[in-house]
């Protein structure tokens, strides 16, 4: 059954298994992945622990994501892999109690848990879409626009254009050009879906973290969305989180497996569905467990 | 085949527990009327009696010196054996014309029960006003502070229970507050300053706890987005917080209108005077204008049915005067609800 839903292999190179990680305290180390010449990691996660009041809820998180791949998280529920997406824009800074241990995340080499970084501006690097679609009550012009527009952007024309190439961008332009300043809210699901990644876009991020973006939506508009993920990965490095195993079978470079709060596995995502070295992931994947 | 006989066993029987359920419908459905009866015989009582003064069979129907014009002493002179009714001013420009006819004229006088209640209606709407602009400002301040900034702790929780303790105070408490706090202390006089600041205490507590629930009622995602957008929690709270919440403080303010526009104990140490020549906006100087005491609409009431000798001459003012209280208070929510209404159609989620 895995063997089937299996994309094409994305290259042929020899699949990494597990990643290296770089050693640590070399902070601001810009070398290549030693695997993959091409890809720089863009986010490094060295050794991060994360804490709710006393509970722990990650133990030793270490990995790296490569620039414009897809990667996903997966594992049961509460095992840690929502935690770990948001400590990467530090929304989890928004909970009251919550602690980040020793360890560093570091975006182009520079730890964002540095007490001088401006989380605001980490934010417009980092872009969210949640796993329930959140557009505002507003019109579908003014939820696009409306990150340019907290910056201070005013001019018309710049604007129009953004809600133009963002609303593209999400394949979602045919859809609503004729109806750009109706409610938000008069979208389906899966439309609402895009137009936050399409919000999200709009501010030109780096990164794209996605909270279970389909947990919501139905098969077809599941589909549109994995189209467009496929499509974003040109422009964007994404983090994917997901319940759905064939979603990241279907639309992730690499695959990290969760359990527990624990980092189990993490290779190329044909290993961790066709030959995963742990029979935890194996157990995961293969869904005796989960 | 048999036909159904009369003592077939799904045929209805009379027992004990049918009779009690029908008793208590029965009591459930009478306690129900009784409200509706009370709140019928005061609003018909008004009405008619209230309807009575200010509306007329003439043209032009509405009783206009009674909304224009100020409380005045009623003269009733009899002339040629006939009783006639005249204002105090009236009286006066009567007895200088024709200085005769008085003498020996059996004149009996009754103290607010001629002229109208319009200084009355100018004070509270501007009691009104005034207080909910106060208490709106103060409360949404502090509602945004407990909703989104203040991290629960001991501290939070002891801010939270005197505003609900607050809320419990009664209002001749605020009152006495009122005078010794800002009449005396801090030497405000009997003044709409006084009045406003006092008002606005006493509302406060419900204009917190509802504008409270309001933000609360916000779905999170909101707040997410935003602040996932690179906004800073001001903005995310003037922009994509606030805005939503609106019609929900409105609503609190709908009641505050209503409690505000209708209590005496809070205004007759602080703002309130029995009668008063000039109309609030006859002042000297422009800074007079928050340092003057005003009529008001309950007050008068206060005043006239319980302060002056009762006679027949008094019944008319007293309902008049209840029946423009309920609706100016009405009209003033009013605006309120309709706002409201006009938000959630822009906001709507």
């Amino acid at each position: 059954m895995v063997t089937t839903l299996m994309p094409e292999a994305p290259s042929s190179s020899a699949t990494v298994r597990p990643v290296t990680v770089p050693p640590i305290g070399a902070p601001g180390s810009d070398q290549p992945a030693p695997a993959r010449g091409a890809a720089r990691p863009m986010i490094e996660i060295d050794d991060v622990d994360f804490f709710y009041g006393a509970s722990q809820a990650l133990h030793d998180i270490s990995l790296n994501i490569a620039e414009k791949e897809v990667t996903a998280f997966i594992g049961p529920s509460g095992c840690g892999k929502s935690t770990l997406l948001r400590c990467l824009n530090r929304m989890n800074d928004l909970i009251d109690g919550t602690r980040i241990g020793t360890g560093q995340i570091r975006i182009d080499g520079v730890n964002i848990y540095d007490p001088r970084v401006d989380v605001i501006e980490l934010r417009k690097r980092v872009g969210m879409v949640f796993q329930k679609s959140n557009p505002f009550p507003k019109s579908i012009y003014d939820n696009i626009t409306y990150g340019l527009r907290i910056q201070g952007e005013k001019r018309k024309s710049r604007l129009d254009e953004v809600v133009e190439r963002s609303l593209r961008g999400a394949a979602l332009w045919e859809e609503v050009k004729d109806r750009l300043h109706q409610s938000a809210l008069g979208l389906s699901g899966g439309q609402q879906q895009r137009l936050c990644i399409a919000r999200a876009i709009a501010v030109e991020p780096e990164i794209i973290l996605m909270d279970e973006p389909c947990s919501a939506l139905d098969p077809i508009a599941t589909a549109k969305v994995e189209e467009l993920i496929h499509e974003l990965k040109k422009d964007f490095t994404i983090v994917i989180v997901t319940h759905n195993m064939q979603q990241a079978a279907r639309c992730s470079d690499k695959t990290a497996f969760f359990y527990l709060g624990r980092l189990i596995e993490y290779a190329e995502t044909r290993t961790i569905f066709m030959n995963p070295a742990n029979p935890q992931t194996e157990a995961y994947v293969s869904g005796r467990f989960g | 085949m048999s036909a159904p006989t009369s003592d077939a066993r799904i045929f209805a029987r009379p027992s004990a527990a049918k009779r009690a359920e029908k008793g208590v419908f029965w009591l459930l459905r009478l306690g129900t009327y009784f409200v509706l009866a009370c709140a019928l015989f005061i609003f018909l009582d008004i009405g008619l009696k209230g309807g009575a003064v200010v509306f007329q069979a003439r043209a032009p129907f509405i009783n206009i010196p009674f909304l224009t014009q100020a409380p005045e002493t009623l003269n009733v002179v009899e002339l040629d054996g006939q009783k006639v009714r005249m204002g105090d001013r009236e009286f006066r420009a009567f007895k200088e014309q024709n200085p005769d006819k008085l003498k020996g004229a059996k004149v009996e006088s009754y103290v607010y029960s001629a002229g109208g209640i319009f200084p009355n209606i100018v004070g509270t709407i501007l009691l009104v006003v005034g207080s909910i602009t106060i208490a709106l400002v103060l409360g949404v301040l502090s509602a945004i502070y407990l909703s989104e900034y203040a991290a629960d702790g001991p501290f939070v929780r002891f801010l939270r229970l005197s505003i609900v303790n607050l809320a419990g105070v009664p209002s001749i408490v605020y009152g006495l507050f009122g005078f010794g706090m800002f009449v005396i202390a801090m030497d405000m006089g009997v003044s709409l300053l006084a009045g406003w600041l006092t008002l606005a205490f006493m509302v406060l507590p419900i204009i917190i706890t509802a504008s409270e629930e309001a933000l609360k009622a916000v779905p999170k995602g909101y707040r997410e987005g935003s602040l996932a957008l690179g906004a800073t929690k001001l903005q995310t709270i003037l922009t994509n917080v606030l805005p939503y919440a609106l019609p929900g403080i409105l609503t609190s303010s709908v009641l505050s209108i209503a409690r505000v526009a209708g209590e005496t104990a809070p205004i007759m140490f602080t703002a309130a005077f029995v009668i008063r020549d000039n109309l609030p906006w006859q002042v000297e100087k422009a800074t007079d204008f928050i340092f003057q005491g005003v009529m008001a609409l309950p007050y008068h009431i206060y005043v006239v049915a319980s302060k002056i000798p009762q006679n027949e001459y008094t019944h008319d003012v007293q309902y008049g005067t209840a029946f423009v209280f309920l609706f100016t208070v009405a009209a003033i929510a009013m605006t309120s609800i309709v706002l409201r209404v006009r938000l959630r159609k822009k906001y709507k989620w």
